[in-house]
């Protein structure tokens, strides 16, 4: 992915504002930008959400399908996470096959969501070794302006909670799908936090200039007992192990507050 | 090849299935300069991983395009040959390996001083001929030896190792068993000089002090790891030293 040029005294006042805890935006260090969250955008899919980081947009969209389960794991559901840097979204994504950004993007939702076993897969059985559900997580971003990860994770949670499955009854080995719905089975709640270190400080929510002007990256995923259930560092630079342990203190409060706009209740 | 399953991967004493404690690292072998073709390389096994790691370059960019005006553009690939694990795997990569090859590039562009080479490629390639669990750790350790072997200017090596939680307890170095039967597994690459993490995932669940004890365990197992890098160098340059003085 080719960048996007940010002049060097932007890059210069962006760091220097960091350096003495201002940011360009106005925010402090670890303020998010504003989250504006809708859920139910696309009737056709299964459950769907869009998210607003700012002027980060993402959609994610949940399809729900019948197939095999894997060998290793006769009696579970299937759960596959993809996104799409679909080039409407910046001038820097290309159409094509999912180059890494897009495969470590999906990746890294997928790893939150599947360690802290988010979705309840054993209850997406419907006959042992021979036909499960296989829930789709489609991570589509609309608008690219900083902090993809977080935006995809908070979406894609937003859509799983939001999921309804068929009610379905087996007859002759197949499945057929009788009228009505019941939710998907959610019973964690991971939310990625993700940090850029500038002028040797960590920044939370980083936009995409900022981003241009990171060192490196760091991604931590609390869930909702406060654990760590994944972490991604990205970037050509480089953390301090002070800087990751405080990181991760950092993330299990910003992750409490990201939950509340997304779970309710 | 099939294994059983064993019931228990650690038992009462704290022994694991191959007989190491809970803080101990595979037995490790390493070897610089294994290839003719490369301009630099290294092997190494640790416990039953074995993998070999490649450098050509710096040299001019294929495609051109890709060329950067200001530094190297360091490439990676981190590759699994079809045999090298349980069911064969397919040559073609996967998204695993594509995401495995940028992390990999991430953890060592930190170390290379790419800004002496403008307009060139370093390309680097990471083959795991048998993956026994830790291959994204010993393929950076492989790697920052054979960048090293390529007389590639260097802030310091990257040593890199995986700590994580097995059966309730924080171990070391986990084996691939370990890792699919543990609860967590956190690769880390350490540049010592620079007290630098260039490489920090993590899947599973820790409580935030385990995830403060697992770090500081791969940490310790880094350590070791940077050891013998430099011994190994050490070891390869004194005999060419001598063989020159001869």
């Amino acid at each position: 992915m080719s960048s996007i040029m940010v002049s060097r005294v932007k890059q210069k006042q962006i760091a220097q504002l960091i350096s003495s805890g201002k940011r360009l935006d106005g925010r402090g260090l670890t303020d998010y930008r504003e989250v504006q969250l809708e859920d139910g955008v696309i009737e056709r899919a299964e459950g769907s959400a869009r998210v607003r980081l700012g002027k980060t947009e993402v959609m994610v969209g949940i399809k729900i399908e019948v197939g095999e389960p894997f060998p290793d794991v006769p009696n579970e559901g299937v759960l596959t996470v993809n996104a799409e840097l679909v080039p409407l979204a910046s001038p820097t994504f290309e159409p094509g096959p999912p180059d890494e950004n897009s495969i470590e993007l999906a990746r890294v939702v997928d790893r939150g969501i599947r360690e802290s076993k988010a979705v309840a897969l054993e209850k997406l059985c419907v006959e042992p070794g021979k036909k499960v559900f296989i829930v789709f997580v489609d991570i589509y971003v609309l608008n690219h302006d900083g902090n993809l990860i977080d935006a995809s994770a908070i979406a894609s949670l937003a859509a799983l909670l939001n999921t309804k499955m068929f009610n379905y009854e087996v007859k002759e080995g197949e499945v057929k799908i009788k009228p009505g719905y019941t939710s998907l089975p959610v019973r964690n709640y991971p939310m990625a936090v993700t940090f850029a270190k500038i002028s040797d400080k960590l920044v939370v929510d980083p936009w995409l200039e900022e981003e241009q002007v990171m060192d490196a990256r760091l991604t931590v995923t609390v869930e909702k007992d406060g654990k760590v259930c994944a972490v991604q560092k990205g970037g050509y630079g480089y953390f301090t192990m002070q800087q990751v342990l405080e990181a991760a203190k950092i993330a299990r409060e910003k992750a409490e507050e990201l939950r509340k706009l997304v779970v309710k209740g | 090849m099939l294994q059983e399953t064993p019931r228990k991967l650690i038992d009462e004493s704290g022994i694991r299935l191959d007989g190491r404690g809970l803080n101990e690292l595979r037995p490790i072998k390493i070897e610089v300069g294994v290839l003719s073709n490369a301009d630099g390389s290294a092997y190494i096994e640790q416990g039953k991983s074995k993998i070999l790691a490649a450098v050509y370059g710096p040299k001019e960019v294929h495609p051109k395009h890709l060329a950067l005006p200001d530094r190297a553009l360091l490439r990676c690939r981190y590759h699994m040959a079809p045999f090298s694990v349980e069911e064969r795997k397919s040559p073609a990569p996967s998204r695993r390996e594509m995401e495995l090859s940028k992390v990999i590039r991430e953890a060592l562009e930190p170390s290379v001083f790419v800004e002496y080479y403008p307009r060139t490629s370093i390309d680097l390639f990471i083959e795991v001929l048998q993956a026994d669990g830790g291959t994204r750790c010993s393929g950076i350790t492989v790697a920052s030896l054979a960048l090293a072997d390529a007389g590639i200017p260097m802030r310091d090596l990257v040593a890199a190792c995986a700590a994580g939680k097995v059966e309730g307890r924080l171990a070391l170095d986990l084996t691939d068993l370990e890792d699919k039967g543990g609860e967590a597994d956190v690769p880390l690459a350490w540049m010592p000089n620079l007290n630098a993490v260039t490489l920090l995932q993590m899947d599973g669940m820790l409580t935030m002090e385990e995830f403060e004890h697992v770090v500081n365990l791969a940490l310790q197992g880094c350590k070791q790891i940077y050891q013998l890098q430099k011994e190994t160098l050490k070891a390869k340059y004194v005999t060419v030293k001598e063989a020159v003085e001869e």
